[in-house]
């Protein structure tokens, strides 16, 4: 042994066996917690049931106020009952994509528990790490979840009345899923970020999610909301992670629109990587590594 | 040119002081006090290329903070301070490659994963190529004895054999610099024995520069020729581990053994009467008048026995922490 030489410098090969490192470190990970993540995958399917019941229900009702059957020309927002149906189905898979179970409230326990210093003190980007890992807990989801998915697709093929949308829409689709990806990640890291400053961010979270919840078309579609309410929740972000992407694969964005409103969702997406890069970038001057 | 050179180094914490009850909880939403904690006041200290220097100092001393800062954990709040010639809360990625931290009390490794794993990701991290990477890891694995564990989950090991993973991790990439906070905390003996052995093994074969803080005096005089006490968040004390005794204790321990008989009543008068099992008798006793005091004793009394000693390490460390604070 003898005194160390330098290392290599890191080149653009170098930077991709990192990258893909992570991603499968990140992937032993989850298949060291595979019990636990079979059945969370599993347990996603659940609400979809208690929808179409519920939305089954509504559409009856309002059918039997006007006196008559329930039919397909009867429509909620916009939205006739297999579109609804649809809607959610796509909302699952737009959710899939855009939510970050644990993402912000994780930041939050390694600020606190003083475990960010490893990211401090190793040459590695805490923010491209945890994309990264985000990544690798996204593949294996839907490496689980995919089959299911199908099934349940082909068991509800029914409800897409419209069949399947034109090609560009469906890469606009994608695209919005991608993008709905990328704004869920840096929205919920940009909060975690927060802990730089108040070190307790679960109740904050919580509003978010809460309104996440509704302002996302998580839990109805956006159009269902009262004119004045809906131009101003279409002003948020929020939209992209639920309503957005199945809005998209429906067809409800008029096709001249639909540019303009991807540019728009790239904006946002821009603001949401600057945002959290700029409070990391604050944040850690002002930490105190705290605990040892 | 000093690899780690440190000068009036400052770092203030603004803490909140929380008041008791509900009442204050309340009025603290609207009006807040913090107070200003100096955890380092200004240290100075340069080390050169291959020292291996320990840290001592009582808890809330500016050691860890020290460590912190000259990691780039932290970012101070005055002063300067540059390793390898880098700033380290610059945070560049050519400095963090070339050094290490190792906290007792904290993981770097995955929790549910083989060790392995997080090795092969510094590896990557790190961009150390893959011979030299085998290399290493068979080395390390061999000095610390290991081998066998490499592939079982970091969750399932015991606190000592993990502390040899961190270890291990810390140094994949051979680092010039290493900083262990407290690397033995919490071992039973002889953990931190193979620790300690470790240490000096590699910090011998390797020569490169480390900076240990470290409660356990053992680990200390095991390890370092140089000891650089803080406290207060001051440099109180640079130098060799025996000149602490020279520099802080004005004392030496005088233990008589009398021949049998009655003890005298007027023993206080020779110095400080620190334990007595008559016959035996320990005195301390003001440096300069031992000589005299020992002749006056030998004339007076009929003794059997005489040693002369310095008063242990530890005592005179603890004295010296209760004055600073």
């Amino acid at each position: 042994m003898s005194l160390a030489s330098h290392l290599p410098p890191i080149g653009i090969g170098q930077r991709l066996r990192i990258w893909s490192i992570i991603v499968r470190t990140g992937l032993s990970e989850r298949i060291a917690y595979r019990g636990d993540f079979a059945l969370g995958t599993l347990m996603r399917f659940l609400p979809i049931i208690t929808q179409i019941f519920l939305w089954g229900a509504i559409f009856n009702a309002v059918a039997s106020d006007a006196g008559a059957e329930r039919d397909d020309s009867q429509r909620i927002g916009g939205f006739n009952f297999p579109d609804m149906v649809a809607y959610f189905l796509l909302t699952m898979i737009a959710r899939a994509f855009s939510s970050m179970p644990g993402l912000a409230s994780g930041i939050a326990s390694q600020v606190r528990q003083g475990e960010i210093k490893k990211y401090l003190i190793q040459p590695i980007d805490l923010i491209g790490f945890l994309l990264l890992s985000r990544i690798s807990h996204k593949l294996a989801y839907y490496v689980v979840a995919t089959l299911p998915f199908a099934f349940v697709f082909f068991l509800c093929r029914g409800f897409f009345v419209a069949g399947f949308p034109p090609p560009h829409v469906f890469v606009a689709f994608l695209g919005s899923l991608l993008m709905g990806f990328l704004i869920g990640f840096f929205l919920e890291a940009s909060i975690g970020m927060i802990s730089f400053w108040l070190l307790e961010v679960n109740s904050l979270l919580l509003i978010f999610m809460l309104f996440s919840f509704f302002l996302s078309g998580h839990m109805f579609p956006l159009t269902l909301l009262p004119e004045s309410v809906a131009s101003v929740v279409n002003l948020l972000p929020l939209k992209y992670l639920a309503y957005f992407p199945a809005a998209v694969f429906l067809n409800k964005i008029p096709e001249d629109e639909l540019a303009t409103e991807m540019l728009i969702e790239a904006a946002w997406l821009t603001f949401f990587i600057v945002a959290c890069r700029f409070m990391y970038s604050r944040g850690i001057r002002r930490y105190s590594g705290f605990g040892g | 040119m000093a690899i780690i050179d440190v000068q009036e180094l400052t770092k203030s914490y603004r803490v909140y002081r929380k008041r008791e009850g509900l009442m204050e909880g309340v009025r603290g939403l609207f009006h807040r006090d913090y107070t200003e904690v100096e955890a380092v006041r200004g240290i100075n200290l340069r080390v050169e290329a291959g020292e291996f220097v320990a840290f001592l100092g009582p808890n809330g001393a500016g050691k860890t903070t020290t460590l912190k800062l000259l990691s780039g954990v932290i970012n101070p709040t005055g002063g300067t301070a540059t390793v390898m010639g880098f700033v380290p809360w610059q945070r560049q990625n050519e400095y963090r490659r070339r050094f290490a931290l190792v906290m007792g009390q904290k993981n770097q490794l995955w929790w549910d994963l083989p060790a392995q794993e997080s090795y092969r990701l510094h590896q990557q991290i790190y961009g150390v190529p893959a011979d030299r990477f085998q290399k290493t890891l068979d080395e390390l694995t061999d000095l610390l004895e290991v081998k066998d564990l490499l592939g079982q989950p970091v969750r399932e090991l015991s606190l000592g054999e993990r502390m040899k993973m961190e270890l291990i991790a810390a140094l994949l990439h051979s680092p010039e610099v290493l900083f262990l906070d407290e690397p033995t905390i919490g071992l039973d003996v002889i953990a931190q024995h193979n620790i300690q052995r470790f240490l000096r093994f590699y910090q011998e074969q390797r020569k490169i520069t480390i900076l240990l803080t470290s409660h356990y005096m053992k680990d200390v005089a095991a390890l370092c020729k140089r000891v650089v006490i803080v406290a207060g968040g001051l440099v109180q004390y640079d130098g060799s581990l025996a000149g602490i005794i020279d520099k802080f204790s004005g004392k030496k321990i005088v233990t008589l053994q009398f021949a049998d008989g009655d003890r005298p009543a007027d023993l206080d008068r020779l110095g400080t009467l620190l334990d007595t099992h008559w016959p035996k008798v320990k005195i301390g006793i003001t440096r300069a008048d031992v000589p005299r005091v020992l002749a006056e004793t030998l004339r007076d009394y009929a003794i059997e026995d005489v040693s002369v000693e310095d008063p242990p390490l530890e005592d005179v460390i603890a004295d010296l922490f209760h004055q600073v604070s």
